[in-house]
């Protein structure tokens, strides 16, 4: 009697761990963030890319705008594969706010000569502090900001013609 | 042979002047560091690693530490901006419940099974 529970029971510990794993299998193991409620855009600092002054979010974010910030760099591949549609999205009704990750300046500025500048201001970040002030998770980053500052969607990588069209839609 | 020496204590007195350049992080900031995600190599903390996005979050630490935050503030901050997930010791709440409490609740099944089978109690 004492022995079929034991049977019972580890059978069905072996099955339960079972399930459990195999189930955690079918599960994509990388990390993506989920963004179902809207997170106040929390304060940074950078250096205008052009005058290297210091600026402070609270003073660049105008109140009652959209506002687009990107996170770039020219070393990074899928940067450029996104900038035609920022370019698009250019003297649109809202503003696009660059950040210029890690970046040599020269660089930089060679990728914008090249492909022409969207941003209607761009922080350098030399160090990354910037962007891990924001919340970012890589390059490419683009977020969407609401009037209220909020951050009310989030694009980890590059913008495609879906993400595009969101935002217009988001932005009307 | 006196060049071979010659070499050696040079080599030594330029790797000691290499080791002494570099800024030693605290133990704090290494038990931070460990008990943090790097968000490009997830399986990875970012005292492990050394992408770019986990070197700068070491420079935010740091920085967060000398502008006076203590420990548990910096996780809340990084908690803010990345969700939980970004910390490695989840956090004591409902969810989370099971998680902590069924290593003690196996240990101390386990801990029963072994002793009724050794006989411990039995006279």
């Amino acid at each position: 009697m004492k022995n079929k529970i034991f049977v019972t029971i580890s059978f069905v510990l072996f099955a339960f761990c079972f399930a459990v794993f195999y189930l955690g299998l079918q599960k994509p193991n990388i990390y993506t963030p989920k963004l179902d409620k809207q997170i106040e855009l929390p304060n940074f600092a950078g250096n205008d890319f052009f005058s290297g002054e210091k600026v402070i979010s609270d003073n660049l974010l105008k109140k009652n705008s959209y506002y687009i910030i990107n996170i770039w760099a020219s070393w990074c591949i899928p940067c450029r594969a996104e900038h035609s549609f920022l370019m698009a999205l250019k003297n649109k009704n809202f503003n696009l706010l660059g950040i210029n990750y890690k970046d040599n300046n020269s660089n930089a500025q060679s990728f914008l000569n090249e492909l022409g500048n969207p941003y209607s201001k761009i922080l350098s970040d030399k160090n990354g502090v910037t962007s891990i002030e924001l919340g970012a998770y890589g390059v490419p980053e683009t977020f969407i900001v609401s009037k209220e500052k909020k951050i009310i969607k989030k694009i980890i990588g590059p913008i495609d013609n879906e993400n595009f069209n969101e935002i217009l839609e988001l932005i009307k | 042979m006196k060049k071979l020496i010659l070499f050696i204590t040079f080599f030594i007195f330029l790797s000691n002047n290499y080791l002494l350049a570099v800024d030693k992080p605290s133990e704090l900031e290494n038990k931070i560091f460990k008990n943090l995600r790097c968000l490009i190599c997830q399986g990875q903390s970012i005292y492990d690693s050394q992408s770019d996005f986990a070197e700068s979050m070491k420079i935010v630490v740091r920085k967060n530490l000398e502008a006076g935050m203590s420990e548990k503030d910096i996780y809340q901050f990084m908690k803010k901006n990345y969700g939980e997930w970004v910390l490695y010791n989840p956090e004591i709440n409902k969810r989370t419940y099971i998680l902590w409490s069924l290593p003690i609740i196996l240990f101390v099944i386990g801990g029963a099974i072994i002793i009724r089978k050794l006989g411990v109690f039995k006279r």
